[in-house]
């Protein structure tokens, strides 16, 4: 028989190896008790809220914390019960999802991939997250939505405008509920040609990288089909700050429409530096020389200030709609924080509300349960109308806004108007067209 | 011919806030020998110092407006400037409309002031440390400076426009006999080359027909004698931190109608400024003036469209290719003193 050898640093030794092999993330391995990651077993289920609380976004990503702040205080009965009033589904009955309550967790993208990609995991493998969401990027969005389907979590996306995330990249634990680019081009087209005609030669600046791109690919093909020209299309860097030596030739190259497919910073600074040259004033090809920024964002629109006025663009959503859920949305959110919700906050509350919805739909909180409760789902009364959640690629489809910068706004929120609803049968479009294959959902187990 | 003169007219102005900041970041080198990492968050904050005078000039006091409804359908609450009240109303706009202009005299001061903290508070222990640790401490207080203005300012660019009388551009072709519409030229750009060069002309003119910096230099080469004969260097030290400060303050100020100012202009320009004192030579005054314009220009040229169809994305690294070349083959910059970081 021999002598088990018990000393101090045996002892140390072997501890240390079962600590470490007890705190070891287990999100990839096999989870031979739980039937899918993270399942909620106690009184509670935690959401985890994915947004950019530092960097460019920090202001949006706190409207987004402000509305999934929101959305938790309705699923668990209190406030006023916001859009559970006018949602068309009346699954959601005030006491949590399933019964359980409904924490939350929140992480920093800080607008980066792989910072989101890390506070993602974090919330799923320490936190229990069950679902994620969130978020101002598209790069962000793409990053997230391919961890979450890796670690069988549902991703539900945030402020995502790029074709990419339900397009070549999508995943089939994702789903998005805002527009994307195709939409905004198919929309603003029609618009454009109305008010500008159809003779126009258009300059393209556009932001380097994968939402630039579907933008400009989505803007150009749309106007192009109406009559325009497109004179040039130039790629600037995401991190420029001055667009004056890309400004300045605009009006040598004998183009008489600019368009920005810029987003945020990017925006803010080409669009002022296009009014600092004086091209709104400009007559060129004996028409006004207008501009147009495909995809607005009202809080980025306050940091361009009055140079907004007049310059089509489009959105998801805004608060001056006046159907029900629009209604209640504003009331609901002004009165708890006293300024009107953004889009950003519009779609992240939204999709919380459909996640829950779903889960009380599908019975479980399994993703591929909630999957199949999502895909096809028709839904109406949260602010955009009728609304298809479809199947083939996990892309709502909802009538699309047109907007304008106010002549004369009346507040710092007031700075846009809508000046079309188009109708989502417009800017509708074949899955296939995009490519990418959704794959099967991953249930992590 | 019309591109070319646009993009050297946008190179001025580009190179006029790089010139400025590198004259300042040369004049902390050059007579302090400390390697600055933070003057881009001194340009960041007198451009924030633009900021809060315009938004002090705009405080106001809620009035109801019961003919008017907000988002909530509640009677609007109408902001009344406390300036309209002192002033009247068409004077208050002016006030209002020339903030920019009037903060320089606003910035001055606080610029200094916060110079002088700096000095005082960080930058005299790191005298004779390493230009490694010197680099480490000031790039962590740039940090905290872009923090701090971050939590008080939100993340988003602030406009703060020009006055109006600003608004609009030069025809400068139409001037100079080409057709009209093809150069055309901010005005308020105008300005701030203008007003670049007479800072520039101004801290020469100090250098030059003052004996201030020669005993700064003197304070660098040997401290114990010049302050044995009665001359109070640290004070000279830290005035002329405040006067580095100041510049690039300045230049900030001015500079907001041009971009809206956001926590992270700072860092946006550092890099590059450093660029230009490398090139221009470090400790060379004229070096640094002369290189951040040429510089800008370069830039600007890269971001043609003609240039970016031979030889894509020359625009994001032009520069630093450029530094690259000057390190390699005249390590002192085009102007350095021989020996300077030839080591």
């Amino acid at each position: 028989m021999s002598k088990m050898n018990l000393t101090r640093r045996g002892v140390l030794k072997t501890g240390a190896i079962a600590g470490a092999g007890v705190a070891a993330p287990t999100i990839f391995t096999a989870q031979s008790a739980a039937a899918f990651t993270n399942e909620p077993t106690g009184s509670s289920v935690t959401l985890g809220f994915n947004v950019p609380q530092s960097g460019p976004y920090a202001d949006e990503g706190a409207d987004e914390l402000r509305a999934y702040e929101l959305a938790v205080e309705h699923l668990n009965g209190g406030g006023d019960g916001g859009l559970m009033n006018t949602f068309s589904s009346k699954a959601l009955q005030g006491n949590g999802i399933m019964g359980k309550k409904v924490e939350y967790v929140t992480g920093d993208t800080q607008t980066k991939s792989d910072a989101a990609r890390a506070s993602a995991r974090s919330m799923i493998e320490k936190d229990g997250a069950v679902m994620i969401t969130g978020g101002s990027s598209s790069g962000v969005a793409v990053a997230v939505q391919a961890l979450c389907q890796e670690a069988g979590v549902i991703f539900m996306a945030g402020l995502t405008h790029s074709n990419d995330t339900t397009g070549k990249d999508k995943k089939a634990n994702g789903f998005r509920h805002f527009f994307n680019s195709y939409m905004s081009g198919a929309a603003l087209a029609p618009i454009l040609a109305n008010n500008y005609g159809t003779d126009r030669r258009a300059y393209h600046l556009t932001a380097d990288y994968n939402w630039g791109y579907t933008t400009e690919e989505a803007v150009r093909t749309s106007t192009e089909a109406m009559g325009w020209e497109t004179v040039a299309a130039v790629k600037t860097p995401l991190t420029q700050t001055d667009f004056s030596s890309y400004i300045a030739p605009v009006l040598q190259s004998g183009a008489d429409v600019l368009v920005l497919n810029h987003y945020g910073g990017n925006m803010v600074n080409s669009l002022t530096n296009a009014v600092q040259f004086g091209l709104r004033d400009k007559l060129v090809n004996d028409k006004n020389f207008e501009i147009v920024v495909p995809l607005y964002s009202r809080l980025m629109a306050k940091g361009a200030g009055a140079n907004v006025k007049g310059i089509f663009g489009s959105t998801n959503w805004h608060w001056s709609l006046q159907d029900e859920g629009s209604k209640q949305f504003v009331q609901s959110f002004g009165t708890k924080y006293g300024f009107p919700p953004s889009q950003a906050a519009h779609t992240c509350y939204v999709q919380a509300m459909l996640y829950a919805d779903a889960v009380e739909r599908a019975g479980s909180f399994n993703p591929c349960a909630v999957a199949e409760a999502l895909e096809g789902f028709e839904f109406d009364g949260m602010g955009n109308g009728p609304t298809l959640y479809r199947a083939e690629d996990h892309q709502c489809f909802k009538d699309v806004l047109v907007v304008k910068g106010k002549e004369n706004p009346t507040s710092e929120f007031d700075l846009l108007e809508i000046v079309e609803v188009t109708p989502v049968s417009q800017v509708t479009y074949d899955a296939s067209i995009f490519g990418g294959e959704l794959g099967s959902c991953n249930p992590g187990a | 011919m019309e591109a070319i003169i646009l993009q050297i007219l946008n190179g001025l102005d580009k190179g006029s806030a790089y010139a400025l900041i590198a004259l300042g970041l040369t004049l902390i080198f050059g007579t302090l020998g400390v390697v600055n990492f933070a003057h881009g968050a001194l340009f960041m904050i007198g451009a924030f110092c633009a900021v809060t005078l315009s938004r002090m000039l705009q405080i106001s006091h809620t009035v109801i407006d019961e003919t008017q409804k907000d988002f909530l359908g509640n009677p609007l609450k109408v902001e009344v400037p406390y300036i309209h009240e002192i002033f009247g109303q068409t004077t208050g706009d002016v006030i209002i409309d020339w903030a920019v202009p009037i903060s320089i005299l606003f910035a001055i001061p606080v610029m200094v002031l916060i110079g002088v903290a700096m000095e005082r508070g960080l930058i005299k222990h790191f005298y004779s440390r390493p230009h490694a640790d010197q680099i480490l401490v000031t790039f962590g207080l740039a940090i905290v400076l872009q923090e701090i203005i971050k939590y008080y300012y939100g993340a988003n660019p602030i406009p703060t426009p020009a006055p109006d009388a600003f608004r609009g551009s030069f025809d400068f072709g139409a001037a100079l006999g080409f057709d009209p519409n093809t150069i055309i030229y901010p005005y308020w750009r105008l300005v701030y080359f203008g007003f670049a060069a007479l800072i520039i002309g101004g801290v020469f003119a100090f250098l030059q027909f003052t004996t201030f910096v020669m005993v700064v230099r003197a304070g660098m080469a040997d401290r114990e004698t010049v302050q044995l004969l009665g001359i109070n260097i640290d004070k000279r030290f830290t005035l002329m931190f405040g006067l580095a400060a100041a510049v690039a303050g300045l230049a900030g100020v001015m500079y907001t109608p041009i971009n809206s100012p956001n926590y992270h202009m700072g860092m946006d320009f550092l890099v590059l400024s450093f660029v230009v004192v490398v090139v221009g030579g470090m400790g060379s005054l004229p070096g640094a003036v002369l290189a951040g314009f040429l510089l800008g220009i370069l830039e600007s040229f890269a971001s043609m469209r003609e240039v970016l169809e031979f030889l894509p994305g020359i625009n994001q690294i032009i520069i630093y290719l450029v530094a690259i070349i000057i390190l390699l083959t005249r390590p002192r910059g085009l102007m350095g003193r021989k020996g300077v970081m030839e080591d």
